[in-house]
C-alpha cells in the first residue's frame, strides 16, 4: 500500500513539473537513439556528440522560430531490442514530435514498425539501402547507400580500365552488406569479381588471403571492412610486396586508418564523405560551407575531428530544424517538409528527398580520395 | 598451386603460430601448477600491449623502458589477482577457480576499456618495416622478433623447471600437491609464482605482436583462445609440445585459408581443436603419464 502511495505522490509531482516545464518555453522535443556504448559505439558516440552540440547552438541562437530545442537521448547499446524499448518510450512518455537515428541498419528496422504505428517521423543515421527501400512514409535517412560507395570506386576502375578485381571482407554485418553489393553492381560496370576472400574482425594476419589474391587473376584489390582488419590488410599487402591497386571502403575513412597502418596506407584509394578533404575543396563545392562549420565545431568542442559518422546526425538535426522552422512542430507537417527538402547542403551529401526517395543522396555524395604523406588527396 | 604461394601460406603460418605458442606457455604454466586452466591469460596479452602504448604515448618513455615497466604492472596485476581471486577460495574445485578467472579476464577487460577507451591503437615496430625475403616468401623483422622471443623463453623455462629449487618444486606440485606439501613444499607460493610468471609471459607476448596485430581492450579474447588451443594441442607442456601446437595451429590456419576458404578459416582449427580433444585429450606430444612441465 505504501508503494501504490509513493507512486502515486511521484506521478503528481510529475505532472507539475512537466506542465509548469509547458508553461514556461513549451520546447520542441526531438528525440534520438544512438548506440552510445556497445560494439558500435564509433557510430553512436560522434553521433551523440554532434546531434548534442548542434541542438546547443541552435538554442544559444534563440532556438526554432522562438522555441528552444530539447534533444532526449536513448543509448541503443546497438541492441534491437533496446532500440524498440527506447523508440516507445520516446513517442509515449517524452511525447517527442520527431526521432533520429538509431545508429545501425538493425536498430533502425526494428524502430520503423513503432514509429510508423506511432506516425512520428524517423531520421535514420544508419546506412543499409533497406531502410528507405521500398520508401516508407515516416521513415527518412542521412547516411549514404553502400551501393553509392561502390557504384564510385567501380567507376574509378572503368577509368583505369581495370576488369578483374578481388574483393576481401569482412565477416560482420558491414562486410557482408559491401559483399553484397560489390557483388550485384559488378556486371552493370563490366567488372569480374574472379577471388571473392573474408576475413574476420579480430583476425590479425591476412597474407594467407593476400597470397592467394596475389597468385591469381585479379589487377586491383577491393577490401570492405572498419579499423583494425582493413589496417593489417594494408600492412600485410607491403609486406608481401602486393603491386596491385588497392581499394577500402568509406569504413576507414578516418584519419585513425593513416595512423594504425602508417606508411602500409600510401597510395590506398577510398570513397568518402567530403568531411575529411573539406579543406582541400574548391571554393565553388556546395558543401564546403557546412563542413568547415561542422570541422571546427567539433574539433572545439571535443578536441577530435569530425567524423562523417557525426555528419550524419548534423545532418539529421538540420534537416528537422529546416522542416519545423517551414511547417510547424507537429509530427505530420514536419514529416511532410522533410520530403519536400531539396537541394539541402549538408555534411554527407546535397539531400533532395520525394515522396520515391527518402535516402536523398547520388553517387556525388561520395568522393574518391588517395593517401598520400598520410593525408588525403581528391582522385580527380 | 605454385610453390612461392605454398612456402608464403607455411612461413605466415609459422610466424602466427610462435605467436600462440608464447600465450599457449603461459595457459600451461599455469595449469600445471594448480591444475586450473587461466582464462584471463589473454588478458595479460592485452595489459602488455596496451600499457606500452600507455607509457609510449602518455609518458612518452623509450620503448626498451616503456616494455620493462609494462611486464613489470602486468606482473603486479597477475600477482594481485591471484591474492584476490584465486587465493581466498581454499578448498575450492578447479572448475570454480576456472569459472572465477572467466569472471576475471572480464573484469581486467572492463578496466582496461574504461581507462584506455575502445579505440584501436598501433606500436612502432621494434626494427623496422622492410620485409625480408626468405626464398620466394617474405616475413617482417617483427616475426624475427617473434621467434627469437619465443626461443628464449621455452629454453628459460625449461632451465628453470630442470635446475633450480623453485623449478623443481612447481613440478613436484604439478605431480601431486599434496605430496609436495607433505616433503615442506610451499605450495600457495608456487601457484602465487606460476601466476607472476605466466602473467609476464603473457605481457611479453602482448608486447612483442602489438606492432604486428595492433592493440586495444579486447584483444586478448581471440588471442587469448588460440593460445588455449595450442596448449592443448601440445597437451599442456610447458616446452616444445606448445610450440608445436602453436606452430601446427598457424599453419592449418593459414593453408586452410589459402587453399580452401577463408571464411572457414578459423572452423578449421577448432574442428581440429575438437578432433584431438576427442581422441587424444592428453594432446599430441604426450606418452601416457609423462613429465608434463
Amino acid at each position: 500500500m505504501p508503494r501504490i502511495l509513493s507512486s502515486i505522490v511521484a506521478s503528481v509531482a510529475a505532472v507539475f513539473v512537466l506542465s509548469s516545464g509547458a508553461f514556461a518555453a513549451a520546447p520542441i522535443k526531438i528525440g534520438a537513439l544512438f548506440a552510445v556504448t556497445g560494439p558500435a559505439s564509433f557510430l553512436g558516440e560522434p553521433e551523440r556528440n554532434t546531434a548534442q552540440m548542434v541542438v546547443d547552438e541552435i538554442n544559444a541562437k534563440g532556438g526554432i522560430g522562438g522555441h528552444k530545442v530539447e534533444l532526449v537521448v536513448y543509448d541503443t547499446q546497438g541492441d534491437a531490442t533496446k532500440a524498440v524499448q527506447a523508440a516507445n518510450r520516446l513517442i509515449k512518455d517524452d511525447k517527442v514530435v520527431a526521432i533520429i537515428g538509431p545508429s545501425t541498419t538493425g536498430d533502425t528496422m526494428a524502430v520503423i514498425p513503432v514509429v510508423e504505428k506511432a506516425q512520428i517521423p524517423l531520421v535514420s543515421c544508419a546506412a543499409g539501402s533497406k531502410i528507405t527501400d521500398p520508401p516508407k512514409k515516416w521513415v527518412f535517412k542521412t547516411a549514404q547507400n553502400d551501393s553509392l560507395a561502390v557504384a564510385k570506386i567501380y567507376e574509378d576502375l572503368n577509368k583505369r580500365k581495370i576488369s578483374r578485381v578481388a574483393i576481401l571482407t569482412v565477416s560482420d554485418g558491414f562486410g557482408s552488406s559491401g559483399r553484397e553489393q560489390l557483388k550485384a553492381h559488378a556486371a552493370k560496370y563490366g567488372i569480374q569479381i574472379v577471388s571473392d576472400e573474408t576475413y574476420g574482425p579480430k583476425d590479425t594476419d591476412m597474407t594467407a588471403q593476400l597470397t592467394k589474391i596475389k597468385g591469381g587473376q585479379a589487377q586491383a584489390v577491393i577490401c570492405w571492412g572498419t579499423n583494425p582488419g582493413p589496417a593489417v590488410i594494408a600492412r600485410n599487402a607491403k609486406q608481401l610486396g602486393l603491386k596491385l591497386p588497392l581499394y577500402m571502403s568509406h569504413g576507414v575513412s578516418s584519419k585513425k586508418f593513416i595512423e594504425l597502418a602508417g606508411d602500409a596506407a600510401e597510395g590506398i584509394m577510398l570513397p568518402s564523405g567530403r568531411v575529411i578533404v573539406a579543406d582541400v575543396l574548391p571554393g565553388s563545392d556546395k558543401q564546403k560551407k557546412s563542413l568547415l562549420a561542422f570541422v571546427k565545431d567539433y574539433q572545439k568542442h571535443f578536441k577530435a575531428e569530425g567524423d562523417h559518422f557525426g555528419g550524419h546526425a548534423w545532418d539529421a538535426v538540420m534537416l528537422l530544424k529546416g522542416a519545423i522552422e517551414r511547417g510547424g512542430d507537429t509530427p505530420s507537417a514536419i514529416r511532410d517538409e522533410l520530403e519536400k527538402t531539396r537541394g539541402f547542403a549538408g555534411i554527407g551529401g546535397i539531400f533532395n528527398y520525394s515522396s520515391s526517395d527518402h535516402a536523398g543522396l547520388s553517387k556525388d555524395a561520395f568522393v574518391l580520395v588517395e593517401i598520400r604523406n598520410r593525408d588525403w588527396i581528391l582522385v580527380k | 598451386m605454385h610453390f612461392d604461394q605454398i612456402s608464403q601460406y607455411l612461413l605466415s603460418g609459422l610466424s602466427t603460430g610462435a605467436i600462440y605458442a608464447l600465450i599457449g606457455v603461459g595457459f600451461s604454466i599455469i595449469h600445471n601448477s594448480t591444475g586450473i586452466i587461466n582464462f584471463a591469460q589473454g588478458e595479460f596479452v592485452m595489459l602488455g600491449g596496451m600499457l606500452t602504448l600507455f607509457f609510449l604515448s602518455a609518458l612518452k618513455l623509450p620503448l626498451i623502458i616503456a616494455v620493462v615497466l609494462a611486464i613489470g604492472v602486468a606482473t603486479l596485476a597477475g600477482v594481485v589477482f591471484e591474492r584476490l581471486a584465486i587465493r581466498p577460495m581454499k578448498d575450492a574445485s578447479p572448475i570454480s577457480l576456472v569459472i572465477i578467472t572467466i569472471g576475471g579476464s572480464i573484469l581486467i577487460r572492463g578496466i582496461a576499456m574504461l581507462l584506455w577507451g575502445k579505440e584501436t591503437h598501433a606500436i612502432p615496430t621494434f626494427s623496422g618495416n622492410d620485409p625480408i625475403l626468405v626464398g620466394e616468401a617474405t616475413i617482417l623483422p617483427q616475426h624475427l622478433w617473434i621467434f627469437a622471443v619465443t626461443a628464449v623463453v621455452i629454453v628459460c623455462t625449461k632451465l628453470y623447471f630442470s635446475f633450480t629449487i623453485s623449478g623443481k618444486a612447481m613440478r613436484a606440485c604439478a605431480y601431486n600437491r599434496r605430496a609436495a606439501g607433505l616433503v615442506g613444499i610451499d605450495v600457495k607460493r608456487m601457484v602465487f609464482f606460476s601466476f607472476a610468471i605466466s602473467a609476464a609471459m603473457g605481457s611479453m607476448a602482448g608486447i612483442i605482436v602489438a606492432p604486428l596485430t595492433m592493440t586495444s581492450y579486447d584483444v586478448g579474447v581471440m588471442l587469448g583462445l588460440k593460445g588455449f588451443c595450442a596448449a592443448i594441442i601440445g597437451g599442456m607442456s610447458s616446452g616444445l609440445g606448445t610450440v608445436f601446437g602453436g606452430v601446427i595451429l598457424g599453419i592449418l590456419e593459414s593453408l586452410g585459408a589459402g587453399l580452401f576458404s577463408s571464411g572457414y578459416k578459423d572452423a578449421i582449427a577448432f574442428v581440429i581443436l575438437l578432433v584431438i580433444l576427442l581422441v587424444r585429450p592428453q594432446g599430441l606430444f604426450k606418452k601416457g603419464e609423462t613429465e608434463r612441465v
